[in-house]
């Protein structure tokens, strides 16, 4: 196994995308496998690499670990953007909850219909505004520090930032309600790894198109019927 | 806030069942209210105790915690039910994460349109036998040992111990491909905290039933 944790995946945002955005602002350098024909999969599956049969998987310190919040957990606290203490922990676990709510409505998103689409895009708009800024926005006003969670930079930092960049793809203007997270974005964004990150080249992957639906259902055979939530 | 966590949700099991059981297999007595109109949700939002506008509610240590995953993780870690490292943590997250998803499945249940509920239940009885509980199967009898993670009681254990019941409630005879499980399930039910849990009069909810239901979809009209 290489040094690099490995990420194995399509090569598409899809869940694997916040363990990106977290080994990249833990300035980690990963390596990626991208899966692409249904027998890559059974390769993975009959080799017994993939404990729940599923995706995605991540090699790292010797673990074939999956489940995405597992990893992330696992990545947060290895790099320590955990929180210092429990209380701490708890804040971010809360926060990140929230972040990955929010972004669950968008997971789908493109394996909608045309018409679903419309509606949900609404329905992502509504939750943000009215459910999950608000939040981070009196958060970060209340304590008027840069970053969420003891003043420090944390995966909580990192999932936001994460949010707020995918909602602001369905609607470029959604944050003009949001001074502090207009801020914090521009914070957030500025910090060198996340920067690098951002920029044209780095591993972040795209919008997720058509191509995109079509290979993780011809790998997975699933999710060829979904609906909105 | 009393000393005693107090946990605000409906008198059921839904999402926070499986923190009744971490509380409850931790030997931590805990208070609850139940949310039974409407109006007391309503009210409980406008006075910002939800941070998410949702329950699971749990207060402890001066917190409001909300999102169940954040307070298992807490009660796991303050009462040493998470590992002894970060290793033996990440095991524990990736078996608890595994089972909640199976569990996820099983809270929908009930929720499923009437043509739906059989497709529903050969899915989870396919899900238990096919892709979870072979898992766990097999680390038992890899290492031999009592419990899933360092040869230690913890959060995996009580979940996994959860989810059994849970299945066997919907397919009776789910265990009998799986001795090491059978063995595991009977370990578990003699731990003290857990054989407590289980004896009738304990905070331990009932199969989700039709009032149930009606509860959920009343409070959580829109």
């Amino acid at each position: 196994m290489s040094a690099k944790p490995k990420l194995y995946y399509f090569a598409g945002r899809g869940k694997m995308e916040s363990i990106r955005w977290l080994l990249a602002a833990a300035g980690v350098e990963f390596e990626e496998e991208f899966l692409e024909t249904r027998d890559q999969y059974e390769k993975l599956l009959q080799g017994g690499s993939l404990l729940f049969q599923q995706v995605p998987m991540v090699e790292i310190d010797g673990m074939r670990m999956v489940q995405t919040r597992a990893i992330l957990s696992y990545i947060a606290a290895k790099y320590n953007l955990y929180g210092k203490d429990l209380k701490e922990r708890a804040l971010i676990d809360m926060y990140v909850g929230g972040t990955e709510d929010l972004m669950g409505f968008i997971l789908m998103f493109p394996f909608l219909s045309a018409e679903d689409k419309e509606k949900q895009c609404a329905t992502i708009v509504q939750k943000a505004t009215s459910r999950y800024f608000p939040v981070y926005e009196k958060v970060l006003k209340d304590h008027g520090q840069d970053f969420l969670v003891g003043n420090n930079f944390s995966w909580a930092d990192v999932h936001l930032l994460e949010a707020i960049l995918m909602v602001e793809e369905k609607k470029s203007d959604v944050l003009s309600g949001f001074p502090q997270l207009q801020a914090f974005k521009a914070r957030i964004s500025s910090i060198p790894t996340i920067k690098k990150f951002l920029e044209p080249g780095s591993q972040r992957k795209p919008v997720p198109d058509d191509k995109y639906v079509e290979t993780v259902r011809r790998v997975l055979h699933m999710y060829y019927d979904v609906k909105a939530n | 806030m009393s000393a005693k966590p107090r946990l605000t949700y409906l008198n059921g099991r839904g999402r926070m069942e499986s923190i009744r059981w971490l509380l409850a297999a931790a030997g931590v007595e805990f208070e609850e209210v139940y949310l039974e109109t409407k109006e007391q949700y309503d009210k409980l939002i406008k006075d910002g105790f939800l941070l998410f506008q949702q329950v699971p509610l749990v207060e402890i240590d001066g917190m409001k915690m909300v999102q169940t995953r954040a307070i298992m993780s807490y009660i796991a870690g303050k009462y040493n039910l998470h590992g002894k490292d970060l290793k033996e943590r990440a095991l524990i997250d990736m078996y608890v994460e595994g089972i909640s998803d199976l569990m996820q499945m099983i809270l929908m249940f009930p929720f499923s349109p009437p043509d739906a509920k059989e497709k529903n239940l050969e899915s989870i009885k396919e899900r238990a036998t096919n892709r979870y509980f072979p898992v766990f199967e097999k680390v038992l009898k890899q290492h031999g040992q009592d419990f899933l993670v360092g040869n230690k009681f913890s959060w995996a254990d009580v979940q996994l111990m959860e989810a059994i019941l849970a299945v066997e409630e919907k397919v009776p005879a789910v265990l009998s491909g799986f001795p090491q499980l059978q063995v595991f399930k009977t370990k578990m039910s003699n731990v003290p905290t857990i054989k407590k849990f289980l004896q009738p009069g304990s905070p331990r909810k009932p199969p989700p039933d039709a009032h149930y239901v009606e509860t959920v979809l009343k409070v959580f009209k829109k």
